[in-house]
Formats: C-alpha cells, sequence, structure tokens
C-alpha cells in the first residue's frame, strides 16, 4: 500500500472567507435575527458556529445566541461495535449540550464541519427536539463530502468536496487543533 | 462468548483513565436528569437486567433508573419472591435468565464471588452491586464523583474512613478506588474492626485515634454492618459504647470538613442526626451522583464492550464516526 497521502483543500484564508458567505445567507434568509439560535455539533461545529455568529456580528450589528450539543447519547451504534462495520470510530469523551435560550418556537441553524453519512445530523435532530420544539431546523457545514447515508441535505454548504469513500475529511481549527485547515488524507485514485 | 467482554466485579477492572471516563461521563449526564425529558435513547433495544439477593432501597432504585433513563428495557429480580424462595441455585437462575438474552446483568448477593461466577456463567456484562463484603464498585465511583464535584479535585485529598472496616465492601472498594486516584487514604477505627495486615496490604494507614479524623478533608463513616457479624462474636463492647467513642458527631466535625456515608445510616450509632442532616454532610449528593455514575456505568460497559482494545480516542476525535 502506498503511503497515505494527504492534499490541502482550504486553507485559512478559504475558510474565513467560506465562514463569512454562510453568514451573510444565514441573514439573507432570516432578516429578521431574532429568533436565530445557532447550535454547534461537539466538538468542531462549536467553534466554527462560533465564528459565524462573530462575522453576523460585524455585517448586521446583532449578535445571536451559540448553543452547542453533544449526540453522544443519540448516536445509533451504542453496543453495536464488534467490529462489523470498520467506520464505527471510538466513543468520544461525552461533552455538555449547552442551549443558550429556548429551543421551543427558535429557528435552529445546526452547525458541523463535515456532512458525510448525516447520521451525526439525525442524532443531533432528536437531542435538539429532548429540550424542546424548534420552529425549523435548518443545517450549515463547512464542508459536504458526499456519501450520505440518510435522506439529509445542508441548507447553507461552505464547500462541496467530492470524495471516495476511502478517503478521509479532516478539518482542523485553530481553537481545537491549533491551525485551519481541511485536509484530504488517503484514497490515492482521482476522486469522484 | 468472548473472554474479554468487560465486566464491572470490583475496582481491580478500572485504572485511572477508566475512571476518570466514567466520571466525565457521568457529568454530561447531570443536564439529562435535570431537563424536562429526562431519557435519551441511548440504550433502546438492549436489556439489562437486576439481580439482588441482598435488601437494597437506593442501588436497586437508582439502577433501574439509570437503565430506564437510557430506554433500555429493565427486569428486576429480587430474590424473595422468586424461584430463589423454592432453592434454586444461583446457577440454575443466572442461566435461566440469561435465556432472555440480556445485555447487562447488575447483581447483588450476599456471598463473595457471586458477580465473578455470574459473569461466567452468562453471556451479559455484569456489573457487582455488592458482593458480601468483598466490592461494590459503583459506591466507590459515585463517592469519588460526590468529592470531585465538591472539592474540585481528587488528587491528596484526605479521607478518613471510620468505622466498621472489617465487613464493609464499601471500604474495601474505595480503598483500592481513592488510592488509585491519588486520594491519601487513613482507616480510623477500634482494632477489632480494622482488617489486620491492611497497612501492609494496600499502604493505607491506620488510627485507633478518634481525633485524628479532624486532620481530614472528607470523614467517610461506614455503617455498622450488624448482619454480616459473626454471632457470638464481641467486636465491641456495645453500640452505645462505640458511639461515644467513635460515633460521628457536630463536636467532632470542624468547620470545611465534610461527611460522607454509603447509607442506610444508623442514627445515632455511627452517624449523628446533627451531622447527618447538617450542611457537612454530602449523603445526598452521593445518592444523586448514584443516579448519574450509574448511567454512565451502563452506558461504558455498552460503548466499549471488550478490554484490551480501548484507544485514546482524543487522539482520533477528529475522524468522527458513524453517528
Amino acid at each position: 500500500m502506498s503511503p497515505l497521502q494527504t492534499r490541502v483543500l482550504l486553507d485559512a484564508d478559504q475558510i474565513a472567507r467560506t465562514l463569512a458567505r454562510i453568514g451573510s445567507e444565514i441573514v439573507e434568509r432570516h432578516p429578521d435575527l431574532s429568533s436565530v439560535h445557532l447550535v454547534g455539533i461537539r466538538s468542531r461545529g462549536v467553534p466554527i458556529a462560533e465564528r459565524i455568529r462573530d462575522r453576523i456580528k460585524e455585517t448586521t450589528g446583532v449578535e445571536v445566541p451559540v448553543g452547542a450539543v453533544d449526540i453522544s447519547f443519540y448516536r445509533d451504534d451504542v453496543g453495536l461495535r464488534s467490529g462489523a462495520d470498520e467506520r464505527l470510530g471510538d466513543h468520544p469523551i461525552v461533552g455538555e449540550t449547552i442551549l443558550d435560550g429556548p429551543v421551543e418556537g427558535a429557528m435552529v441553524v445546526l452547525v458541523d464541519d463535515v456532512l458525510y453519512t448525516g447520521r451525526t445530523v439525525r442524532a443531533a435532530i432528536d437531542a435538539i427536539f429532548d429540550y424542546g420544539r424548534p420552529a425549523c431546523i435548518e443545517l450549515a457545514v463547512l464542508a459536504d463530502r458526499g456519501h450520505r447515508e440518510l435522506p439529509f441535505r445542508a441548507d447553507f454548504v461552505g464547500k462541496n468536496l467530492p470524495t471516495q469513500l476511502a478517503e478521509h475529511v479532516r478539518v482542523r481549527l485553530v481553537e481545537t487543533d491549533g491551525v485551519d485547515e481541511v485536509v484530504l488524507i488517503g484514497g490515492g485514485g482521482e476522486t469522484t | 462468548m468472548s473472554n474479554h467482554r468487560r465486566h464491572l466485579l470490583g475496582m481491580h477492572d478500572l485504572d485511572s483513565a477508566d475512571v476518570e471516563r466514567i466520571l466525565e461521563t457521568a457529568a454530561g449526564f447531570e443536564d439529562v436528569v435535570e431537563r424536562d425529558v429526562k431519557k435519551v435513547p441511548t440504550l433502546r433495544g438492549r436489556t439489562v437486567l437486576n439481580l439482588f439477593y441482598e435488601s437494597s432501597t437506593r442501588t436497586s432504585a437508582s439502577f433501574e433508573l439509570a437503565a430506564k433513563r437510557l430506554s433500555a428495557d429493565v427486569v428486576s429480580v429480587k430474590a424473595a419472591g422468586s424461584s430463589v424462595d423454592k432453592g434454586e441455585s444461583l446457577k440454575d437462575t443466572v442461566r435461566t435468565l440469561n435465556a432472555y438474552k440480556p445485555n447487562i446483568i447488575v447483581i447483588r448477593h450476599p456471598h463473595i464471588g457471586a458477580a465473578q461466577l455470574t459473569a461466567r456463567w452468562s453471556d451479559a456484562h455484569v456489573v457487582n452491586a455488592g458482593d458480601g463484603k468483598h466490592q461494590h464498585p459503583t459506591q466507590s465511583l459515585l463517592d469519588l464523583y460526590t468529592i470531585k464535584k465538591r472539592l474540585g479535585r481528587l488528587q491528596d485529598v484526605k479521607v478518613s474512613i471510620v468505622g466498621d472496616v472489617l465487613h464493609s465492601r464499601v471500604a474495601r472498594s474505595n480503598i483500592e478506588g481513592f488510592q488509585m486516584m491519588g486520594l491519601d487514604v487513613t482507616l480510623v477505627g477500634p482494632p477489632a474492626l480494622i482488617p489486620p495486615g491492611i497497612e501492609e496490604a494496600t499502604g493505607v494507614k491506620v488510627s485507633d485515634d478518634p481525633e485524628s479524623m479532624s486532620e481530614a478533608d472528607v470523614i467517610y463513616v461506614l455503617r455498622m454492618q450488624h448482619e454480616r457479624m459473626e454471632s457470638g462474636q464481641n467486636y465491641l463492647p456495645s453500640l452505645r459504647e462505640y458511639a461515644r467513642v467513635w460515633g460521628v458527631n457536630a463536636r467532632r466535625v470542624r468547620p470545611g470538613q465534610v461527611v460522607m456515608h454509603p447509607g442506610p445510616m444508623n442514627r445515632g450509632v455511627e452517624i449523628a442526626p446533627d451531622v447527618a442532616d447538617s450542611a457537612a454532610s454530602l449523603v445526598e449528593n452521593q445518592v444523586e451522583a448514584g443516579l448519574v455514575v450509574r448511567m454512565a456505568v451502563l452506558y461504558d460497559l455498552m460503548t466499549r464492550p471488550s478490554m484490551g482494545t480501548v484507544i485514546d480516542i482524543r487522539e482520533r476525535a477528529g475522524e468522527r464516526g458513524a453517528a
């Protein structure tokens, strides 16, 4: 097997511009920001949501609330890790779900780094509903790498990244990893 | 069935990283048990079987509630009123209940080693909820959780474990658990109730001076276990005498100290009511911790079902799995 190849798909500058664009798209869709609630999916969705909030504040002066949702207890693979599915990762340390204000009637924008199978989004939506009944839930992602296993699409997409199943998309952020970049790891062949 | 199936039979089944992870998970469940919808779907479709051969209020209630809050199906069997009354052996009972394919069996039994035998005879993950005077690991975990929450740390916290260490599974689990997590443990009590040779065996300090409790950050009071004392053995001159010399009362507790007790309390024997109901008492905090810590233990067994394959997930946190 050839050594894993790594390719930078988005650098710090591109990430910044992409998040600014997502911010203005959210403002365009919701001219009245008063009931918009950004909710980052732990862990990397949270700093991304905070940055989108900052961009929205720069352009509109309005600071929308940012929450964090932890999906550990809503995963669909608890107790199923008998080696059947190699993609089942290790269960991460449980984090807290903190919502900044009531979910009831809010326009929730879920924020995550990569949209892939859609299972994380399913879990996050289930978690949100245990806190109340939002007016709507939308989805914003920095990157969409395809290969959905559930019928989800994102409302706000930073970048569409066609990938092969064998490849990994890593989002690294200053807040969690010390650097801003999106990289593609592995695969080797042409992307589809 | 795999020999690598994980169980929680005693504190020796855990290392300090496991304990830290379970305590962190328990903290995550605090939010769940406080909010309006007090349930998460984590163990939906799984079965937890509680098998109690000994009386219990908080352990059985909290394990049952913990499993329900995780959306598991729960069956609770008490020895009294079951086929055990008709003379069924532990092995036959376990084999019978195993036919219902539980994912986790929680067992309390008056005899040492019952949980270990249950692990051998069943295909489930087994949690020891107390076996004779041997081990009660979830008690130790909830005590660690309570101490960490109140004092903000575990390292170098000074704990005096006071009273009937000889008959106490709580003391055995806590000596192991507390030392693993860096607490400084002293056993305090009349020599007849302190197991001989325990200093050499475990590295704890032992004191037969009741005044030595004043050194501690935490006074951990043990229940006087009348039911485990062999008849005809004179461990104590009298309970009144014990209460006078060793009982933890308000005069003995200095400001800043906290008092813990695994329950049920013999008020007026090992602990005075004026302490049990005071602000220094963490007894109710321990009961609250019992629920989230037992949720965390069930969650941990189901999310890390086998031994020897635990990778530090922080390294791989960048790669999200299928969920």
